[in-house]
């Protein structure tokens, strides 16, 4: 069905924005679970226990609230900063109903253990080659739009996201090659520690391009429209995007550590891990400061609010990551539970903070209301969430050092100090916090789905007619 | 040992990495040029999207610049200290696989003359030391707890004895303890005994589980008990001796005891008859050294001495 060309296509934005805040649910859910099982374990019942339902709750997060807030984002903006309807309505419905499909084989097949073990990649084959067909359609459906822009110069957020989306299928096709042995199995093209380079270097740029440049073009178009203030430097969005994009490609070899991965590699990628540092900050300087002269705004918009703060943390995250990323600090951090409080501080911090302003800025855009059906109810929600992430990294934070200090600790007869096991009782006061942590910033995205059904009662579906370029030449 | 087969590997790495980290630096300075921090802050680039968009062409940040910069410099020093540029080891000669080495040499270094103490008593008495046993316990929780459990009372079923009783597969004196711990033990029962026409097969296997069941008073049937004891006498007594009392030469375990290393129903004899069993301690000797073994055979003599003979 091809719509008159002088609307954008905000059918499909209005699935994936609605879809994402459902699926951000789900995977937090699965999240607030895995977190209770650690803390009573009886909560593993049957098949349904924590190794089964980690990398459910870690694919429903990533993929499924992760992938169709970038999927909706990415699809408005680049509609609105072309000037130009989608380039193919159908592409675009391919891409949103393939995606939900994925999700929905993923919710089926990890719980039931069908996995190739490879973290954030363990979707079998015939799933992955799902995955590749509607990255190939998303690819030529943004791309095609940018092709058929009314402006000369493509827009930054634009950069970022076409760097996401080119960079996620080099990475996913890969880092998924494999041979099928039947419709549920399959073993890994590669082997022993070159399949674990393999693995990481896509694990790293996973977060380096889908949860970091796609998220940066997020933040490029929403917030400087939230605040009605012009991105701080154009100058700096050029060098450190060049510089990000190149950079991230060598960090893998950071998650392997004090492995069999040779001594060069993990030189490489440790070094390559720091010189990253200043290209991610770049990103979080044109942000906040695109509130320079504007920061009273901070005070009474909490669509803002969530979306400087995501910046907060993002710097904070891309400053912890470089130095886990040496060698000496990795040595206590690999393995422990510091780990994963940076992983969250990312991902609840940044990722699903810019997420959550985001969607509060498009969905009354979407329905056809002038705002949200309570901004009160979103200050409510970045209360929660910001204490929510506070807790689930302090604690993350303790556990974690506490583990790496004492899994190294000797005697003076050279014998361990303590048992693992030991380690693990002493963990668990922090992994109750945690669970509060998590269980908190769920709540909040509750409070975001009824706010969300009540904006859309009533609303209107009409798509927003496409705008004709300023004047001056852009 | 060499990650690298050939040069060209080693040159194509080096000239990457160099060029990488050096092609950072050059980028930076090369947009960092063009617009001195005077440049006016105040006008946007005339660029505008979607009505409201746009961008000032603020300078980068000086303090921003010097950061990036700073961790370009420092990467350069560190692959020329450490191992980065292919083959090239750095100028400090650092390893994983050296530092590993210095740590353990230097941990060996400082607790050898606690080690060496031990070592000139026998077992007995470092048995009896309660610091030793100390030492001992601490080895046994690192080493020993994974097969044998954290009280060493072993993993019914898997076969991984029991340490806290006077049964001993191979042999309860100090000498062979120490033996064990240093050489391993592979307890071998091969299936049907090696001769499976003589023990007829999984019927004849019953019969013999029901006879063996008979030796320790568990219930059994007493025809087929009847049965498997002409089967015994003519196969298993080989091993297991004629009274079923077992030979450590061989680690064949005593069949008129308590202990089963495999379960003592009659299904899981039949299974030991018919699928055999093969069942490792390993060799420690190069692993942990006589020092840590001599603690631990002390550590295990006292756990046995505790314990009841089944």
């Amino acid at each position: 069905m091809s719509e008159t060309q002088s609307t954008y296509n905000y059918k499909v934005v209005r699935q994936f924005t609605v879809m994402s805040v459902i699926w951000g649910i789900v995977g937090m859910l699965v999240g607030v679970i895995i977190a209770a099982q650690l803390v009573w374990p009886e909560l593993n019942y049957g098949f349904l226990h924590f190794g089964r339902l980690r990398p459910l709750h870690t694919n429903a997060v990533i993929f499924a609230f992760g992938g169709c807030a970038l999927m909706g984002s990415s699809l408005y903006v680049v509609q609105r900063t072309c000037h130009t309807r989608l380039f193919s309505d159908g592409l675009a419905a391919f891409v949103f109903w393939g995606w939900q499909l994925v999700i929905l084989l993923a919710a089926i097949t990890l719980p039931l253990g069908l996995t190739q073990g490879k973290e954030y990649a363990e979707l079998e084959w015939p799933i992955d080659i799902l995955i590749a067909l509607v990255w190939v359609a998303y690819a030529v459906v943004f791309f095609g739009t940018i092709a058929k822009r009314k402006v000369t110069h493509i827009y930054v957020a634009n950069w970022f996201y076409g760097s996401f989306i080119l960079a996620v299928a080099l990475l996913h096709i890969i880092n998924s090659a494999a041979i099928p042995v039947s419709l549920t199995k399959s073993y890994s093209a590669y082997a022993g520690v070159q399949d674990a380079m393999v693995q990481w270097w896509y694990g790293h740029n996973a977060v380096g391009f889908f949860l970091t440049a796609g998220f940066l073009g997020m933040m490029y178009y929403f917030v400087p429209k939230q605040a009605e203030r012009p991105v701080y430097s154009y100058r700096l969005s050029v060098v450190h995007f060049w510089a990000l994009i190149f950079t991230y490609m060598w960090a893998g070899p950071h998650h392997l550590h004090y492995t069999a991965l040779p001594d060069w590699t993990q030189s490489v990628g440790m070094i390559f891990s720091l010189i990253l540092l200043a290209p991610s900050w770049g990103g979080m300087i044109n942000g906040i400061m695109t509130l320079s002269g504007a920061w009273h705004k901070l005070r009474d918009d909490p669509i803002l609010k969530f979306l400087i703060t995501s910046l907060s943390f993002y710097g904070m995250s891309t400053f912890e990551g470089p130095m886990m990323s040496i060698k000496t600090v990795n040595a206590l951090s690999h393995y422990t539970d510091w780990t994963v409080g940076h992983v969250h501080s990312g991902a609840l911090g940044w990722v699903a903070m810019v997420s959550i302003g985001t969607i509060y800025y498009l969905l009354p855009r979407l329905f056809g209301k002038p705002e949200m059906n309570s901004v009160k109810l979103i200050t409510v929600h970045f209360w929660v969430a910001t204490i929510g992430v506070v807790l689930y990294i302090a604690s993350m934070w303790i556990a974690g050092v506490m583990q790496g200090l004492m899994w190294r600790s000797v005697n003076s007869d050279g014998t361990l100090a303590y048992s693992f096991v030991e380690s693990v009782k002493v963990s668990y006061p922090f992994w109750a916090i945690r669970f509060l942590g998590g269980l908190l910033f769920l709540s909040g995205m509750l409070i975001m789905a009824y706010n969300m059904f009540k904006t859309m009662a009533g609303g209107s579906t009409v798509d927003a007619p496409v705008l004709v370029p300023a004047g001056q030449h852009a | 040992m060499s990650d690298f087969v050939n040069e060209f590997w080693n040159w194509y790495v080096i000239l990457i990495v160099l060029v990488s980290i050096i092609a950072c630096g050059v980028f930076l300075w090369s947009q960092g040029i063009h617009h001195p921090a005077s440049e006016e802050t105040t006008e946007t680039t005339g660029h505008v999207w979607d009505e409201t968009l746009a961008e000032y062409n603020n300078p980068l940040p000086q303090w921003w610049k010097w950061l990036f910069y700073g961790t370009v410099v420092f990467a350069l020093v560190y692959v020329a200290l450490y191992p980065a540029l292919g083959r090239f080891p750095g100028i400090f000669n650092w390893s994983t696989a050296g530092e590993h080495q210095k740590e353990v040499e230097k941990v060996d270094a400082q607790v050898k003359p606690l080690f060496d103490k031990y070592l000139k008593m026998d077992l007995k008495a470092v048995a009896a030391d309660k610091d030793a046993m100390e030492m001992g316990g601490r080895l046994f929780q690192t080493y020993c707890v994974q097969c044998h459990g954290v009280t060493g009372q072993g993993v019914l079923g898997k076969g991984f004895p029991n340490l806290t009783d006077k049964d001993w597969q191979w042999g309860g004196e100090p000498e062979q303890i120490v033996e064990t711990l240093n050489n391993g033990r592979v307890g071998m029962m091969p299936p049907y005994g090696g001769n499976p026409e003589a023990v007829g097969g999984e019927a004849g296997a019953k019969e013999i589980a029901n006879y063996v069941r008979s030796f320790s008073g568990l219930t059994h049937n007493a025809d087929l008990a009847t049965k498997g004891k002409a089967r015994f006498e003519a196969i298993c007594f080989a091993c297991h001796g004629p009274d079923g009392k077992g030979m450590q030469a061989l680690g064949a375990p005593n069949l008129t005891d308590k202990v089963w290393l495999y379960g003592s129903s009659e299904a899981k004899i039949v299974e030991t008859i018919v699928m055999g069993r093969t069942n490792q301690m390993p060799a420690w000797k190069d692993f942990l050294g006589e020092g840590k073994i001599h603690l631990l055979a002390a550590y295990v003599l006292n756990l046995s001495a505790g314990g009841e003979k089944k």
